[in-house]
């Protein structure tokens, strides 16, 4: 079956003026997200993720632009919107959950007014039935005895109500697309298991098409149906899930999956990766990975990589992939991962 | 086994905040031992009372009742002078948050050197300095950073500032505090290693606490679990993840995401509810099953728990 993309990102650049010089912090990203999918992006911090997924809702901070490419939804092209454009679409078609659930609340309002705000905005319901709808939407997100808890105020609320109360303020428009900015990084592991479900459930019950910005593998193992990797304001990466974990390509993927606690021997160094991302005010010659890779090949430095296709689903954008290109070995300890796994955890 | 040197010993200890009606025993009933040169975990939830229990060890939080020692002797309630001063040498805390504990006004050099200069530890200046340099290049951090203000590195190089702080003291033991919840997955690892590494040099032991599982399945020697002020379950490293007795610790192991998307998608979530304990008449005690894993429960749990660990330990 064919799936529609949702939203289509084609080549798209963003830069930020910073103290009179120029940061591009996005280098040409394509990326689509199809229907009813959960799309996660990964990458460490300063890899863009945040910046680049900020764009689907209009919230780029004031001093940054787009200054390139296209961002396709629903036959319009977000990426030349004005601030009235997007009142009709943030918060209502595409929304965010942001990642601490302590700051992003407003700790003066009462949580039932902060979502019935969202509500009375976007679907036109006044008074009582806003009302309605918002204890609705907090009986959905799994908030006890929701109409007493409608007029108390966020520090009553523990770490994980509050997200998910923040969820609720998201979803209560039934959006199409949700982004959900590191949504568990704050909270505890049980807590984060909890959110977690509580996300797909929604996503199931609202068909919403989900989009995880994470630094956590395990977090990406649980939800993602198809992963992106960022590095350095690029796409390196992307394929389904499984093609990712045990099919990857691209020397950064196998880096972070090197770096994992799970696959580390006690009594040993645990592998790192070595060196800094590179400064995004410079120009950056060839591919951005390559001075932290200690088997980059000579035309790394020189010429940036396209896109090979590994498969249909699945892309790297490593000079690895070409046909002329050495044999290049996994790092031997991400190979079999899943026995690894399952030794383990089994 | 050869019987090693206990450098903690914890005993019944209870940590309360508030006195009267606003009492609040935040850590109760917590008996465990630290041995020299080992990594020992504490995990749990936020709010379950670890950091407590390890703010506690360096006397930064007062108990109120049992007994903490440390090299035999007791080092919590009232004490001498000498004795305070010498435990807050040899106990160094790092801290969570390499943004919120360090000083932004002041250099690192003076960061580093705030313990020497508070317990008047160096001859002249220049040993001062020296002694600077020093630390800052056990961990890894170029000479020319001691001019520098916070503000200016990155969070993984923060950290490190935090371990050299601690380490310039010459401590012989260190309570960290989730030195890496706020580090990126690259800089973690790095962390992780430096922390080992020092383990080895100097000989330290560690308490870290955490509630990050794969990372302390990594680096501990023992863990012990608390849930609400109580441990419930300590084990060696390997054991505990092997063999769970405890319900709270086989609801945390579960929670644990695993980085692989096929076992990950197949994984049970085990839920825990504390009121599947019924105390009210057979009163739990924190017993040994087998081997040093200590479990905490009643006489009918107790048979249970055994039970289970019998079972275990003959598949093996």
């Amino acid at each position: 079956m064919e799936k529609k993309p949702i939203i289509s990102a084609r080549d798209v650049e963003i830069e930020f003026s910073l103290r009179g010089r120029t940061l591009k912090a996005i280098r040409k990203c394509s990326l689509d997200l199809y229907e009813g999918e959960t799309l996660a992006i990964v990458g460490e911090s300063g890899s863009g993720k945040s910046v680049f997924t900020k764009t689907f809702v209009g919230m780029l901070d004031a001093n940054g632009r787009i200054t390139g490419g296209s961002i396709e939804f629903e036959g319009q092209d977000m990426a030349k919107f004005k601030e009235k454009d997007w009142l009709k679409i943030r918060g209502k078609k595409i929304s965010m959950v942001m990642q601490d659930p302590m700051t992003s609340l407003n700790p003066l309002k009462k949580i039932g007014k902060q979502i019935q705000e969202s509500i009375e905005h976007h679907q036109g319901l006044k008074g009582e039935a806003a009302k309605k709808a918002a204890i609705e939407m907090l009986a959905k997100v799994g908030i006890p005895d929701p109409e007493r808890r409608y007029n108390q105020y966020p520090h009553e609320f523990s770490g994980g109500m509050r997200q998910r109360v923040v969820i609720a303020i998201a979803a209560a428009c039934k959006p199409q697309v949700l982004i959900c900015d590191e949504p568990t990084t704050a909270l505890d592991v049980t807590i984060q298991a909890q959110i977690l479900q509580l996300i797909r459930d929604l996503q199931k019950e609202l068909g919403m098409s989900v989009i995880y910005i994470t630094h956590d593998l395990g977090v990406v193992a649980n939800v993602a149906d198809r992963v992106a990797v960022m590095y350095a304001g690029q796409i390196v990466e992307y394929g389904t899930v499984e093609e990712i974990f045990y099919d990857a390509w691209h020397p950064y993927t196998w880096a972070l999956l090197q770096a994992l606690p799970q696959l580390g021997v006690k009594g040993e160094a645990l592998p790192t990766i070595d060196g800094t991302p590179p400064n995004l005010f410079n120009e950056i010659h060839g591919d951005a990975f390559a001075p932290r890779n200690k088997k980059a090949l000579a035309i790394d430095f020189v010429q940036e990589p396209p896109f090979f296709k590994v498969s249909e689903t699945h892309s790297a954008k490593t000079w690895y992939l070409d046909p002329r290109a050495p044999k290049v070995e996994r790092p031997h300890s991400i190979q079999n991962l899943r026995e690894k796994m399952e030794a383990a955890h089994g | 086994m050869a019987e090693r040197e206990k450098l903690i010993e914890v005993k019944d200890l209870q940590i309360s905040f508030g006195t009267g009606h606003k009492k609040f025993v935040a850590v109760d009933h917590v008996n465990f031992d630290i041995y020299k040169g080992e990594t020992f975990s504490l995990v749990g939830e936020s709010g379950s009372g670890k950091t407590t229990i390890g703010r506690a060890i360096c006397r930064i939080n007062p108990t109120s009742a049992g007994e903490i020692l440390f090299k035999g002797q007791k080092i919590n309630g009232r004490i001498s002078k000498e004795l305070d001063k010498e435990v807050i040498r040899k106990c160094q805390m790092i801290f969570q948050d390499p943004m919120a504990s360090l000083n932004e006004r002041a250099k690192v050099e003076y960061i580093v050197a705030e313990g020497l200069l508070n317990h008047h530890l160096y001859k002249d200046q220049a040993d001062l300095h020296d002694q600077v340099m020093k630390a800052l290049h056990e961990v890894g951090l170029l000479p020319e950073f001691a001019s520098r203000f916070p503000h200016e590195f990155s969070g993984g190089q923060r950290q490190r500032i935090g371990i050299a702080r601690a380490l310039i003291m010459q401590p012989e033991f260190i309570v960290a505090d989730e030195p890496i919840s706020a580090l990126d997955v690259s800089i973690r690892a790095q962390v992780l290693n430096l922390l080992n590494n020092l383990k080895e040099n100097r000989g330290l032991t560690y308490l870290f606490i955490a509630h990050d599982l794969s990372v302390v399945r990594f680096i501990s020697d023992r863990i012990a679990v608390i849930s609400k002020g109580r441990i419930v379950e300590l084990a060696e490293a390997e054991e505990l993840f092997r063999c769970p007795l405890h319900p709270y610790t086989k609801a945390l192991l579960s929670a644990v995401p695993i980085p692989d998307p096929a076992l990950e998608k197949k994984k049970k979530l085990l839920v825990y509810d504390p009121s599947m304990h019924d105390y009210s008449t057979d009163k739990p005690v924190w017993v040994e099953v087998g081997n040093g894993h200590y479990v905490y429960g009643n006489q009918k749990e107790q048979e249970g728990y055994r039970a289970e660990y019998a079972k275990h330990a003959s598949e093996r």
